[in-house]
C-alpha cells in the first residue's frame, strides 16, 4: 500500500506542467544566486558565510542572554515583548489584542513563522480576517493553499490559474498579463492596508543591542503592514536574534544574494518600536511575539542545534535535485526542501514522518549553498541513525536484519567471496521484488561480473 | 616509489572489476608499487548512509584493521574515499588514533595522480567525445574538480565536452535509489538530458555507482551513449 | 511559571547554562568597504540603480535639480517632504507640489519627493528614515518616488552605512533601505515593477548644494 506521501510525490512527478514550473523557477533563482556570489561579483562571499555561521553559533549558544538584551531594548523604545511557548499562546495574544482594540481586519506580510502556527485559520474561526499581502501569499490565500516554496510561494500557479482565481474571488476582469494581475492585487490590497487595525509581520532578524526588527522584502507590503495600521505585531521565532546592528552587514549581504540573486532586496526596514514623538506617522503600539514552539527542543541537541541558524533564504530548495522533482507539497510541514527535511523531524519528532530524512541522495548541494553553512547532510545522517535506532521505519525490521547479516559478511571475506556470486545469481532468477524491482522500474541493471576483481587479480599474479 | 594499497570498493570488486584493473594499470605505469589486500571488502557506507551506525562501525573497524599499515590507500571512488577520510570520524571517538591520519592517507584516484604523483599525462589515447560527471561526494567532500579534467585533457584523441549540469546529482544516493525509485529515476533522466545536450559519446566519472545509475538510464532510454570510469579512459591506449 | 521564565529556563537547560553565566565576546564585527574616491560614487550609484530600472540624474546646481524634478513630474500631483535640500531646489514651491503628509494625501498623490539620509553606491540604495520631515508613507504609497540628495551623502555600500550609522534605531523608529523600484516575480517568475510601493524611482544627485544645510543626524 502506498503511503500518502508517496501519492503526493507521484502526483508532482506526474504533472509535466508543474515539473516545468518548478524547474524554471528554482533554476532562475539558483542562477541569480550563482551570479551574485561568484568570486568576481563578491570576493568576500566565503568569508562572510563562515562569519555568519560563527555569529549564529555564538548567539544560539548564549541565546538566553541575547533574548533578554533584546527584550530590554525593545521595551526601552516603547515596544512590548510577548513570550509564547507555542502557537496557541501566540494566537491567543493576537486574538485578544484584536478584540480589545476592536478590530477584525489584520494585514499580514509574508511570515513562515505564522504559517507554522496556522495563525490565519485560527483567527478566521474567531471572526477576524487576516489578509496576506505578499502577492504570492495573497494568491495562495485566495486559492486556499499553502506556500509551495519559502520565498516563491506561488511558483506552481500559472497566470491563467491566477486570472481565474481573481475573477472568481475578487470579481475582477479577466486579465492574464502579470502586470495587470499585479495591479488588481495592488488595488484590492491597498484598501485593506488603509482599513486594517493591526499589521502582522515576521522578522528576518532581531537585533539584541538595539531592539530592532529587521524586515527584508521586495514588494513594499511589509513596509505597509508595519506602518499603516495603528498596531504592529512582529511574530518571530526566538532563534532570529543576532547580537549587534553592525552584524547586519554580514547577514544582509548574504540573504538577498542567496535568496533571489539581489545584492540587497528592494526594501530593508530597520524597525524599532512604535512611532516616536515628533514622527509624522507609524504605529502607536508595537509588540514583538517571541515564539518557542519547539525551538528549545532543537536547541538542546548540540550537534543538530545548527538547524536553527537558518535565515530562510530558500537557496537549499532551489539547488536541491529532490525538491526540484517533488516540489513543496510533498513535504509534510510548512518548511520544505532540505531545510524542511531537517527541521520537520526535530520539531514534530522523528516518529511522525520517518521517511523524510531518507528522501535525499545526500548530494550535499544544499550545504554548499547555505549562507550560514548548516551541515544539512550531516544532520540528515544523524536523523537517519535516530530513526533506525528507534526502529520506526517502514520495513525497518527486515532492513535491520539485512544490514546485520551484511555487516557480518563484510568481515568475513572468504565467505563473502563465495556468497556474493551465488546471491547475485539467485537474485536474477527470483521474481522481481523489493529493491531489485524498484531499481528495474527506472533503469537497467548491469550484469554482475563473471569474475570478481579479486579473482582476476589473483589470476594475473600467477 | 610510492607504495599504494588498492581499495577497489565492493561495487568494483563485484560488478566492475575492469575498473580496478584499469586503475592498477595506470598506477603501475605511473611508477607506484601496488598491492591488493585480499581481505578487503567494503568501507561501510551503505550501512552508515542508511542509519545503521553500529553495523557501519563494525565494517569500518574491519577496514581499519585490513589497511592498518598501508601508506597510501587509493580508491576508484570519491564517495567511498570520503566515507573513510571524513565520515569514519563520526563513528569513532575523537581521540581514536586509527582515525587521526586517515584523511592524508586515503585518496580518490584522480586526485592521487594529480596531487600526490603530480602526473597529468598518463599516456592514454581514446578517440571519443567525452563529458564528465562530477560525483557529489568526489566534488563536495573530496574536492575533486580539476584533477579529472586535467587528466582527461591529456588523453590523446579525446575531446572534453562539458555538460551544463555537470555538478548536478545523478540521483543514485545508495538506498535512496530503491527507496524513492521514481524520484531517483527522475533525477537521472534530468542528468541524461544534460549529457545528451553535450553531444558526448561517453560519460566519464570517478565513481562507478553514479555510472551504474547513469548507464542504467541511458540504456533504458535506448541511447548509444555509454559510461566509462575515469580509470578505464586513462588505461586506454 | 510565566511563559517568559518558562522559555528562558528551557533555553538555559538546553544550553546547560546558568542564568548568571558569563557570555564571551561575540565574533568581531565584520564590515567590508573599500572606499572608492567619492567622484566615482555617483556614477557607481547611477549604474547600480539604473540596472534595477530606476532613473538617475547627476546635476550641478539646486536649480538644475528643481528643473529635473519639475519635468519628471510632468504636472503630476506630488507630496514633498520638508527637507532643506528640496527647499533649496525650489521644489516645495512647484505648482503641483504640497507638503501635506496625511495618509489620505499620500494615498491620493501621484508622486512623492524626498531627500535621503544617505545613498549607497554599490547597490543603488537610498537610506530614508521616518521623522519630522518624512512620514513612513510618503516614499511608499505614491506610484512614483523622487529623491534629491547631495553628492556628499553617497557612501560606498551597506557596510559603510553601518559603520557611519552604528545604531539605526537611535535615528528613527523606521530606517528603510530602498534599493530600486518595488517589484515582484510571484507570477510565473516574471518581473513586475510597482507592487505595493513605487514602481518608478528617480534619484537626483546634486553636486553643489551650498544653500542647503545638512539635516541628517550624524550618529557617533
Amino acid at each position: 500500500m502506498a503511503e500518502p506521501y508517496q501519492h503526493k510525490i507521484a502526483n508532482a512527478l506526474g504533472d509535466p506542467k508543474l515539473q516545468l514550473a518548478i524547474y524554471s523557477a528554482t533554476g532562475r533563482l539558483a542562477d541569480g544566486r550563482r551570479r551574485t556570489v561568484s568570486t568576481e561579483a563578491f570576493p568576500d562571499y566565503q568569508e562572510l558565510r563562515q562569519h555568519a555561521h560563527e555569529i549564529k553559533k555564538h548567539t544560539l549558544n548564549h541565546l538566553d542572554f541575547y533574548l533578554q538584551e533584546l527584550e530590554r531594548n525593545v521595551e526601552a523604545r516603547g515596544g512590548r515583548v510577548i513570550w509564547a511557548r507555542d502557537g496557541q499562546e501566540a494566537r491567543a495574544f493576537i486574538r485578544n489584542l484584536a478584540r480589545e482594540r476592536a478590530t477584525n481586519l489584520i494585514v499580514k506580510s509574508k511570515s513562515m513563522t505564522t504559517e507554522e502556527i496556522h495563525l490565519n485559520e485560527h483567527l478566521a474561526q474567531d471572526g477576524i480576517e487576516a489578509v496576506e499581502t505578499d502577492l504570492g501569499e495573497y494568491i495562495l490565500q485566495l486559492a486556499g493553499e499553502k506556500p509551495f516554496h519559502i520565498i516563491a510561494p506561488a511558483l506552481h500557479k500559472t497566470r491563467e490559474d491566477i486570472a481565474h482565481l481573481f475573477e472568481r474571488r475578487l470579481h475582477a476582469a479577466h486579465e492574464t498579463t502579470p502586470e495587470r494581475l499585479t495591479a488588481i492585487a495592488r488595488a484590492a490590497l491597498r484598501e485593506k492596508f488603509l482599513e486594517a487595525g493591526i499589521g502582522i509581520t515576521g522578522a528576518n532578524f532581531l537585533v539584541a543591542d538595539s531592539g530592532m526588527v529587521v524586515l527584508v522584502e521586495n514588494e513594499g507590503n511589509a513596509r505597509l503592514s508595519c506602518s499603516a495600521p495603528r498596531i504592529h505585531v512582529a511574530v518571530s521565532g526566538i532563534e532570529k536574534v543576532i547580537p549587534r546592528a553592525q552584524d547586519l552587514g554580514v547577514f544582509l549581504n548574504l540573504l538577498g544574494r542567496s535568496a533571489t540573486g539581489q545584492p540587497l532586496s528592494v526594501y530593508t526596514s530597520f524597525l524599532s518600536g512604535p512611532r516616536r514623538e515628533g514622527e509624522l506617522d507609524g504605529p502607536e503600539e508595537f509588540y514583538l511575539v517571541l515564539l518557542d514552539n519547539g525551538r528549545t527542543k532543537v536547541l538542546a541537541d548540540a550537534e543538530k542545534r545548527q538547524s536553527l541558524y537558518c535565515i530562510r533564504c530558500g537557496a537549499c530548495l532551489n539547488n536541491c535535485p529532490v525538491y526540484r522533482k517533488i516540489g513543496g507539497y510533498s513535504y509534510p510541514w510548512v518548511y520544505s526542501g532540505p531545510i524542511g527535511k531537517i527541521l520537520t523531524p526535530q520539531f514534530m519528532g522523528v516518529h511522525q514522518d520517518p521517511w523524510l530524512p531518507f528522501a535525499s541522495s545526500l548530494c550535499g548541494a544544499c550545504a554548499e549553498v547555505c549562507p550560514v553553512k548548516i551541515e544539512i547532510p550531516k544532520i540528515l545522517l544523524a536523523l537517519r541513525a535516530e530513526i533506525t535506532e528507534a526502529g520506526i521505519q517502514k520495513g525497518g525490521m527486515v532492513e535491520k536484519l539485512a544490514f546485520r547479516m551484511w555487516a557480518w559478511l563484510m568481515r568475513h571475506p572468504r565467505i563473502y567471496e563465495r556468497v556474493a556470486p551465488v546471491a547475485a545469481a539467485a537474485a536474477s532468477r527470483l521474481p522481481r521484488a523489493g529493491p531489485l524491482k524498484a531499481w528495474l522500474s527506472q533503469r537497467d541493471l548491469p550484469p554482475l561480473a563473471r569474475r570478481s576483481f579479486r579473482q582476476l587479480w589473483r589470476e594475473r599474479r600467477k | 616509489m610510492p607504495r599504494v594499497s588498492l581499495f577497489v570498493t565492493c561495487i568494483v570488486d563485484q560488478v566492475f572489476p575492469q575498473v580496478g584493473l584499469a586503475m592498477a594499470g595506470v598506477l603501475d605505469r605511473a611508477g607506484c608499487e601496488i598491492e591488493f589486500r585480499e581481505a578487503q571488502t567494503c568501507c561501510g557506507q551503505p550501512a552508515f548512509n542508511s542509519g545503521y551506525r553500529r553495523e557501519a562501525r563494525t565494517v569500518a573497524e574491519y577496514f581499519l584493521q585490513v589497511f592498518e599499515d598501508a601508506d597510501y590507500i587509493v580508491v576508484p571512488s570519491g564517495s567511498c574515499a570520503s566515507m573513510i577520510a571524513h565520515h569514519y570520524a563520526e563513528l569513532f571517538d575523537a581521540g581514536d588514533t586509527r582515525i587521526a591520519g586517515l584523511a592524508s592517507r586515503v585518496w580518490e584516484f584522480s586526485r592521487f595522480l594529480v596531487d600526490v604523483l603530480h602526473v597529468e599525462d598518463v599516456g592514454a589515447r581514446l578517440e571519443r567525445v567525452a563529458t564528465y560527471h562530477d560525483g557529489c561526494h568526489a566534488l563536495r567532500e573530496m574536492r575533486t574538480k580539476e584533477a579529472p579534467r586535467r587528466l582527461l585533457e591529456h588523453v590523446r584523441g579525446l575531446r572534453l565536452a562539458e555538460m551544463d549540469a555537470a555538478e548536478e546529482c545523478c540521483g543514485f544516493g545508495g538506498t535512496f535509489s530503491v527507496k524513492f525509485p521514481e524520484v531517483s529515476g527522475g533525477m537521472a533522466r534530468t542528468k541524461i538530458d544534460s549529457i545528451l545536450r553535450s553531444g558526448a559519446e561517453i560519460v566519464v566519472s570517478t565513481d562507478s555507482s553514479c555510472l551504474m545509475q547513469i548507464q542504467g538510464v541511458l540504456s533504458r532510454a535506448g541511447t548509444g551513449v555509454r559510461t566509462m570510469h575515469l580509470a578505464e579512459v586513462l588505461d586506454s591506449r | 511559571m510565566n511563559s517568559r521564565e518558562f522559555i528562558l529556563s528551557r533555553v538555559r537547560a538546553a544550553l546547560g547554562r546558568g542564568a548568571a553565566d558569563p557570555v564571551p565576546e561575540p565574533p568581531p564585527v565584520l564590515l567590508r568597504f573599500a572606499s572608492s574616491p567619492p567622484p566615482d560614487r555617483a556614477e557607481k550609484f547611477r549604474s547600480a540603480l539604473e540596472a534595477l530600472g530606476g532613473k538617475v540624474a547627476i546635476v550641478n546646481t539646486p536649480g538644475e535639480a528643481g528643473a529635473y524634478v519639475e519635468s519628471a513630474l510632468a504636472g503630476r500631483r506630488a507630496i514633498a517632504s520638508q527637507a532643506p535640500i528640496l527647499e533649496a531646489c525650489g521644489i516645495d514651491s512647484l505648482p503641483s507640489v504640497t507638503t501635506e503628509h496625511s495618509r489620505q494625501a499620500c494615498a491620493a498623490a501621484d508622486a512623492s519627493i524626498t531627500s535621503a539620509e544617505y545613498a549607497l553606491a554599490e547597490t543603488g540604495t537610498l537610506v530614508v528614515s521616518a521623522g519630522l520631515r518624512d512620514s513612513r508613507m510618503v516614499s511608499l504609497l505614491p506610484p512614483c518616488h523622487i529623491a534629491v540628495i547631495e553628492r556628499s551623502k553617497i557612501l560606498e555600500n551597506l557596510d559603510e552605512f553601518l559603520d557611519v550609522c552604528r545604531q539605526p534605531a537611535a535615528q528613527s523608529s523606521a530606517v528603510v533601505l530602498i534599493t530600486g523600484p518595488s517589484r515582484t516575480a510571484d507570477i510565473e517568475m516574471r518581473l513586475v515593477r510597482g507592487v505595493h510601493g513605487p514602481g518608478e524611482i528617480h534619484v537626483v544627485i546634486v553636486n553643489n548644494v551650498t544653500a542647503a544645510p545638512s539635516y541628517a543626524s550624524e550618529e557617533t
